[in-house]
């Protein structure tokens, strides 16, 4: 991969990436994935951005605080943790503030690149 | 009362070893006595008074008093403006950080501009969502989220840098707080979430409104389950109810605040509501501060500021002790005008 060049498999890793976990999990292509530490519920389509679990809004039927028409994706989050192995423990785990330069780069890349030992 | 080592009420104290701030509100806290904090209404004025005018109707009662920052996403006079009047005359204010308004380059700049002022305590908060408030066409920043916010205070502090990693050269001194919902959903996840902000740097806590006591049992079980009881001071949300009808209107509009149907029953009741929200106040404390891990409440009276005094003087729960206020030993004011 180092061959064919990082710069030139960014635009179609990310333009697959998006089209799929668009598709699954509603992604919003923050670059930082960590969908496998919430459930598999993508933390950036709440209206506040929370990263670390619910804010103190939620309603009593579980739906958001912003808008009332959907469910709080920590809702969701805790109930999908539930379902897959350590997806609890991986709740637990304090997310750091994101890195808004990402935003629509590909995670997957960015995951291949870490894995090999090379800083993206 | 006074700390012995405490030459003038209202100046900062010598930092002991295992604190990290010179405030009085960390003293109480640390020794063990059981805390009373409030919040002030920030004025929609530019008029100093006006905010000392709002502070002085606490005075005797209260330990530490919160300067809300945008409370509900409505504009008002800064919290670090008001926590900046209150240092003047010697309050300690509990200055609330929002993540709605500003990015982290913003709040790290307030943090160091608020403890130069003297602020000693800081809530890291994510905020109300700007749909809530007057300005619903506004930006919501949300840069960092209130997790992240005290683990950049708390880098700041211990680390001496900023999150870009250049350094500081005098650290602010300050007490964490965070806030907790145990009456919000996923109610079974709030004490693992309360894990996670003492984890992030919280060193103590105010609850959201409590009008369900054995709501905060549970809560406060899981809590010390998770063997948190030592490793922060957890202060429980209070406030009276002015009747039954604002009850309801509270619990269907306020996001967040859970009041069963027997209170909003006990108000509509009474032959003087206001009274009864009061006396309902007060009960709610005594159960609440019998409550293992429980150190303090946090009076949240909003536009009732003045009902505070009479509702923490009829529990009790100071047990005779007068926190400082500017003016309450006249020799020591006198030393702090010549100083």
């Amino acid at each position: 991969m180092r061959w064919i060049g990082y710069q030139r498999l960014e635009r179609p890793t990310a333009a697959v990436e998006r089209s799929i976990k668009g598709l699954l999990f509603d992604c919003r292509m923050c670059g930082q994935c960590i969908l496998s530490s919430t459930g598999m519920s993508c933390p950036m389509n709440c209206p506040k951005n929370l990263r670390n679990g619910p804010c103190g809004g939620v309603r009593a039927n579980g739906n958001c605080e912003v808008r009332p028409e959907m469910k709080c994706v920590w809702v969701d989050a805790f109930a999908g943790s539930a379902r897959i192995p350590g997806g609890t423990e991986a709740l637990r785990q304090v997310q750091h503030a994101v890195d808004r330069r990402l935003q629509g780069r590909s995670s997957w890349l960015r995951a291949v690149r870490q894995r090999l030992g090379e800083t993206p | 009362m006074n700390f012995e080592d405490e030459p003038v009420p209202g100046y900062p104290l010598p930092i002991r070893p295992g604190h990290t701030s010179p405030g009085r509100f960390e003293r109480v806290l640390r020794t063990g006595l059981f805390a009373v904090t409030t919040e002030l209404d920030p004025p929609d004025s530019a008029d100093p008074e006006e905010v000392y005018r709002r502070a002085r109707v606490f005075d005797g009662y209260v330990d530490a008093i919160n300067a809300t920052d945008g409370s509900g996403a409505n504009c008002h006079m800064s919290s670090m403006a008001v926590c900046a009047l209150l240092t003047r005359v010697g309050y300690a204010p509990v200055m609330q950080i929002s993540c709605r308004d500003k990015n982290r380059i913003a709040i790290q700049g307030d943090i160091l501009g608020a403890a130069a002022m003297g602020v000693c305590n800081l809530l890291c908060l994510t905020g109300d969502g700007v749909q809530a408030g007057d300005h619903p066409q506004a930006l919501p920043v949300f840069d960092l989220d209130s997790l992240t916010l005290l683990e950049t205070a708390r880098t700041l502090r211990d680390e001496h840098h900023f999150l870009s990693g250049r350094k500081i050269t005098f650290a602010p001194r300050v007490l964490l707080g965070a806030a907790e919902n145990p009456f919000a959903q996923p109610v079974e996840w709030r004490a693992q979430r309360l894990a996670k902000k003492i984890a992030a740097g919280a060193q103590f806590v105010q609850t959201q409104w409590c009008y369900d006591v054995p709501m905060l049992r549970r809560f406060m079980q899981h809590v010390e389950d998770l063997g948190l009881l030592d490793k922060a001071y957890i202060l429980v949300g209070v406030g009276p109810l002015r009747s039954a009808k604002a009850a309801e209107w509270i619990r269907t509009h306020v996001p967040g605040v859970h009041i069963p149907d027997a209170v909003v029953k006990r108000l509509a009741g009474a032959a003087d509501p206001a009274a009864e929200g009061r006396q309902l106040c007060i009960d709610l404390i005594q159960e609440i501060r019998a409550i293992k891990g429980v150190h303090g409440v946090h009076v949240m009276a909003y536009r009732q500021e003045h009902t505070v005094a009479e509702i923490i003087e009829r529990s009790g729960v100071l047990g005779g002790r007068k926190p400082w206020h500017p003016g309450r030993d006249p020799q020591a004011n006198t030393n702090r005008m010549a100083s």
